[in-house]
């Protein structure tokens, strides 16, 4: 069949021919990435482990994303408070400012925002830094090693994300909590015990649960996508940028997805 | 006496989507012997070579290791065979999150299981058969000069004391006077061993002084071997034009 004839007239692709070249694009690469998680869980929780390289990616993950973590959560904490004061003040709602800020964020922005920020930092430097040690030859000089990269260097990523999520976001949670208090007392004219009280008399295990829940599967989404985009990155400096960018990307929009899966399931048992 | 190739390669085949970069290579390396394979840029040197290491799989043909057909295997028997090989990597490949002693070591820690005083102590005696002082044993790669990552990656191939060692292009981007000394070195430590050596280059001067017999990769086949001294009056017209760096002849530069 010539060329010809798989185009327009206008001289664009047939849409029907780039609708299947597309969809059968798309089902590859999940196909790939689904073979890839794969074998990373399964050498996850399998032995052998490599400690020092697990604590090694526990601090890169999760203590030095502190700062931006903390920062997020704060003034997102602190507009939630301001947004619903301004809101519920329209029909005299304006003390339940406590219990919406608490629910609002274990529930939903703490985990949201913490993953997010985390497609970012993480995922994108996971990307780039696997990119740069396939296009130097660093991961096959592994495999002569005996080293085999899915236990060497995924794993830890993985077992990093999944444990260091959930501190970050129990963090998060407590920090735009707080957010949330400093702007209703110090602007708004809320008694700090009182909200304090409400706050914690409102929140439920089930509330923070669902967060953290949500936390594990975010972590293994931001490392796994960067550990994929790194693995598969082509040479030079655009390849191991565009395996970055992939990786935040496709984290970003993967933990929005899991956030309304799992919201579904959750919400359908009672959560 | 004939004495069994400790690697073979039997017609091996290897493409990637409509390009063929290996059509029907036939290479064999017998145990302490050194074998260089020459061949012009885009001829499949590294290809060949990350095949028989099995970090790429041939779409025909078989690989032996030591009489075991090791073509598809990604076992025990592919790593049985990685723990008796080395490997210098062009770029060194050193782990930049590691220092150069963890770096040469690595096998013998997470592989072999050595604790690390120990590992440190024959990473550091090592540095010293490359020429390197155990002042370097605590800098990391990015720390230390290409010259100096060379010999690193030397030492990490033969920290094991491999029965095969593979280098790819061991002298690229170094100067003619560290070039020579990483030849000397390669000559010296694969003798030392006793160690068969495969090793793919373009670099003429590098072939003639580490090799005992030389190999000529063109267009994805084995066109011409023969013993290292012979490389000059080889008859074939493939190799003289690229022994003596000619633009005219019948092979075209990639250009």
């Amino acid at each position: 069949m010539s060329n010809a004839s798989t185009k327009a007239k206008s001289g664009f692709p047939n849409p029907l021919q780039w609708l299947g070249g597309a969809t059968l694009a798309m089902l590859g690469e999940v196909g790939r990435l689904s073979i890839f998680t794969a074998k990373t869980m399964g050498a996850s929780f399998s032995p052998r482990w490599y400690p020092a390289q697990i604590i090694r990616q526990m601090i890169a993950i999760g203590f030095y994303s502190l700062p931006v973590v903390g920062l997020s959560a704060i003034f997102i904490g602190a507009a939630l408070a301001l947004n619903i004061y301004s809101g519920g003040s329209r029909f005299g709602a304006e003390q339940f400012v406590p219990n919406i800020v608490v629910l609002g964020i274990t529930r939903e922005l703490g985990v949201t925002i913490t993953g997010l920020m985390l497609a970012g930092r993480v995922s994108a430097g996971i990307a780039a830094e696997i990119g740069a040690m396939r296009v130097t030859e660093q991961i096959d000089a592994l495999k002569t090693l005996s080293a085999n990269p899915f236990r060497y260097l995924y794993a830890p990523r993985f077992l990093a994300g999944i444990l260091t999520l959930p501190m970050l976001v129990l963090i998060a949670d407590i920090i735009g909590v707080m957010g949330g208090w400093a702007v209703s007392t110090l602007g708004l004219g809320f008694d700090s015990t009182t909200y304090l009280r409400n706050t914690m008399d409102f929140l439920t295990w089930e509330d923070v649960t669902v967060g953290l829940i949500k936390a594990v599967v975010f972590g293994g989404v931001i490392a796994i996508l960067g550990c994929y985009h790194g693995d598969k990155s082509s040479a030079g400096a655009t390849g191991v940028g565009r395996a970055a960018t992939f990786a935040m990307v496709g984290a970003a929009v993967l933990i929005l997805a899991f956030n309304y899966l799992i919201s579904t399931v959750l919400v359908d048992f009672g959560s | 006496m004939s004495t069994q190739p400790l690697l073979e390669l039997k017609d091996v085949h290897k493409s990637f989507g409509p390009k063929q970069v290996l059509t029907g290579v036939d290479l064999d390396v017998a145990p302490g012997k050194s074998l260089v394979v020459l061949g012009g840029s885009g001829s499949g040197k590294s290809v060949m070579l990350k095949n028989a290491l099995g970090l790429m799989t041939p779409n025909h043909g078989q690989i032996f290791f030591d009489g075991v057909d090791v073509t598809r295997d990604q076992g025990k028997t592919r790593e049985a065979m990685r723990a008796r090989i080395g490997m210098l990597f062009q770029s060194a490949a050193l782990f930049d999150s590691l220092t150069v002693w963890e770096n040469i070591a690595f096998r013998l820690l997470n592989a072999d299981g050595m604790k690390r005083k120990d590992a440190k102590e024959r990473a550091i005696e090592t540095l010293k058969q490359v020429r390197l002082g155990s002042d370097v044993a605590d800098l990391t790669p990015a720390e230390i000069s290409g010259g100096m990552q060379k010999r690193v990656g030397l030492a990490r191939a033969i920290v094991s004391r491999p029965e095969l060692i593979f280098f790819d292009e061991p002298t690229t981007g170094l100067d003619p006077i560290t070039a020579d000394a990483i030849n000397d070195l390669i000559v010296e430590q694969t003798k030392a061993l006793g160690a068969a050596a495969i090793s793919i280059t373009h670099d003429m001067a590098s072939a003639r002084k580490i090799a005992d017999e030389i190999a000529m990769l063109f267009e994805g086949k084995i066109i011409w071997r023969g013993p290292a001294s012979m490389i000059d009056n080889s008859g074939n017209d493939y190799v003289d034009q690229f022994v003596h760096g000619r633009a005219e002849g019948p092979i075209q530069p990639a250009l």
